[in-house]
């Protein structure tokens, strides 16, 4: 029987694409399959990766570790490199054999490539870049409760749409929630007429979970038969180049201290004050967008809508005047400490400890301070 | 060769941004600007003509006033405007929105030696989607995340940018290359270009120009034709304000200090 996306009942279970670059799983992955077993268990359904590559059977116990019961391995030598062709032909095809009802990708740049092509090719709905998931409909109306300025009568009426003038149930949809117009609005996604429900998940969002040995030993690994051919792919992987400088991880970090516009009268002064700062405190340095567009920093350190989303424990805004688009990707942070010459500058509407003043005067003391303190500790 | 671009004229996000009441953006008190990234996406199109000498049609789907947005693409230097507009084809999600485009381009002509180019994402909705989907419906190869793109004979050659690098990439025209702001920096409109732009041609695309197409239909097109729904939109919580402190010296930063030791923060 021919693939039909709208055949809603034909479809079971909980995918997570699990991208490995260079037979190395990526970090989002992990995040990605902890939060899938949180939606496979409210489904009552089974958690599957499906990992591409080529030789990488070693890589999937891990997968059933973060919470996997079963991972779909397609080894290829044609699937070592990521190429848009390959990929979207495997996944698609074991869509179409598989058929699950939930697909998601992480929201890395291969990510981001390759859902679309498939959501297009499926004939089915893609959400980009979701921070939240949601299936079980009194856990959502929690999230909202939390998250939003919706008042609370109209978040409890939730509970059906209307499509082609029928009342729609969205208890089994997933509900994908996500950032638009740079952050000024959340809204909440669903794709209730066809499956697989896809979304790409922003990376550094989804909390991992606590790694179980003894379910990665359990983890039942397949392996599809599948046809791929040179001739399915119409472009040429000459070479993948890391970038020679180590970039900073500023997902994992704990204490990131960011500079923005403010440094503009002396930038190289302004940024190493902020690796020592950083430096004193075991953190990196982040920057604004202003920054990197200016050439003063490279795009690895840029935090916001464009750049990196990140909660660390403490997060240190230096002449950054907290652009909308700045705050979505910091304001999640534990504590938020800024410093800006203006005192109405927005960032100190999400600051837990606001200081008005040059940033050139008020580092070099606030390293001061902190080193004190740290050593009496 | 020719080089056919899509943009999208979208609500400045950068400044300061009304939302009404009901949760939905006001967009009548906001300003419209050419989608950032797709202003690149023209930069690469018009380098790649002064290079070769290729003709440039920009396409876009959006009310009438986006007509506007292309004339200023004319006056920088873009050859052709096709404007695709309908009700038919108002509220489309990504996939329903690929579809038209693609529908659209299909029926201005794809010939063996061209190229589409687009920006990576538009800042309104951040999706990324509408290149790829676009590539998928007219079935050509798609490069995204362009930093760095070559053309010899029918041949490019493009640095696919990573999180962690870089992949080099070939591929033949006719082909879709998304692209993000690393790749070029965007020219003015010049003054003889602006004085030319009103001549230049601009196509209409309607629904009754693009209803036989295969891609369109009813049931892939528009608010119907979208298999994403909108279920609750919403703006988050401001959070409480915090402590701004007094001053700016010594004290004031062992103070603070003093607090994260505290509470263990640091």
């Amino acid at each position: 029987m021919a693939f039909n996306s709208a055949d809603i009942a034909a479809f079971k279970n909980v995918w997570v694409f699990c991208e490995q670059r260079q037979g190395v799983m990526m970090p989002t992955t992990f995040e990605l399959i902890s939060e899938g077993r949180k939606l496979a268990n409210e489904l009552g359904v089974e958690l599957c990766g499906i990992l591409l590559g080529d030789d990488v059977d070693g890589i999937a116990k891990d997968l059933g570790g973060y919470g996997a019961d079963k991972v779909y391995v397609y080894n290829s030598p044609l699937l070592k490199d990521y190429t848009t062709d390959a990929y979207t032909k495997v996944i698609v095809e074991a869509v179409e054999e598989f058929k699950p009802e939930v697909l998601l990708f992480g929201a890395s740049n291969i990510g981001r490539d390759l859902a679309p092509r498939c959501a297009a090719r499926l004939h089915t709905g893609l959400c980009a870049d979701c921070t939240h998931l949601d299936i079980d409909m009194p856990n959502y109306k929690g999230f909202l409760k939390e998250a939003s300025t919706l008042p609370e009568e109209r978040i409890e009426k939730l509970g059906t749409v209307k499509i082609a003038g029928q009342d729609h149930d969205v208890s089994r949809d997933l509900k994908m929630t996500r950032p638009a117009f740079g952050g000024h609005l959340m809204a909440s996604i669903i794709c209730p007429r066809f499956r697989p429900a896809m979304a790409t998940v922003r990376p550094g969002v989804m909390k991992k979970r606590e790694f179980c040995n003894e379910c990665a030993e359990k983890v039942e690994l397949v392996h599809p038969e599948f046809a791929l051919a040179a001739s399915d792919i119409q472009t040429e992987v000459v070479d993948v180049v890391k970038a020679a400088k180590k970039l900073v991880d500023l997902i994992g970090a704990d204490f990131i201290v960011s500079v923005g516009r403010g440094i503009s009268k002396d930038v190289e002064g302004g940024i190493k004050l902020a690796e020592q700062l950083a430096e004193v405190l075991g953190g990196v340095v982040g920057s604004s967008r202003a920054c990197v567009d200016a050439g003063w920093i490279s795009a690895d350190h840029q935090v916001g809508q464009t750049g990196k989303t990140v909660h660390p424990k403490v997060y240190i805004a230096l002449g950054i005047s907290g652009a909308i688009q700045h705050k979505a990707g910091m304001q999640d942070s534990e504590c938020i400490i800024a410093v800006n010459k203006n005192e109405n500058a927005p960032i100190f509407e999400v600051a837990d400890y606001g200081i008005v003043g040059d940033l050139f005067k008020v580092v070099p003391e606030l390293i001061e301070s902190f080193k004190a303190i740290k050593e009496a500790n | 060769m020719k080089i056919m671009v899509t943009v999208k004229q979208v609500p400045d996000t950068s400044g300061k941004v009304a939302v009404n009441p009901d949760g939905t953006l006001d967009r009548a008190s906001m300003q419209t600007i050419i989608n950032p990234d797709d202003m690149n996406a023209v930069e690469a199109a018009l380098a790649l003509k002064d290079e070769l000498g290729c003709k440039v049609i920009a396409f876009t789907m959006g009310p009438p006033p986006a007509e506007g947005m292309l004339r200023e693409l004319m006056a920088m230097g873009v050859d052709e405007g096709v404007l695709v507009t309908a009700r038919e084809f108002g509220g489309s999600d990504t996939y329903a929105t690929s579809q038209i485009l693609a529908a659209a381009i299909d029926t201005y002509g794809v010939e063996d030696d061209d190229v589409i180019l687009a920006g990576r994402q538009a800042i309104d909705g951040d999706t990324a989607q509408v290149g790829p989907q676009i590539a998928e419906k007219l079935h050509l190869p798609q490069i995204t995340y362009a930093g760095q793109i070559t053309k010899e004979g029918n041949t490019l050659t493009v640095q696919r940018m990573l999180e962690d690098g870089y992949m080099t990439v070939k591929v033949n025209t006719p082909c879709m290359i998304t692209c993000i702001k690393e790749l070029n920096a965007p020219r003015y409109l010049s003054v003889s270009g602006a004085f030319e732009a009103y001549s230049k041609p601009l196509v209409t695309m309607t629904y009754e120009t693009l209803k036989d197409h295969p891609l369109i239909d009813k049931s892939t097109i528009g608010l119907q034709g979208s298999p994403t729904n909108i279920l609750t939109s919403f703006t988050p919580p401001q959070k409480g304000a915090g402590m701004m402190l007094e001053g700016a010296g010594k004290e004031t930063t062992d103070k603070l200090a003093g607090i994260l030791a505290a509470k263990h923060i640091i």
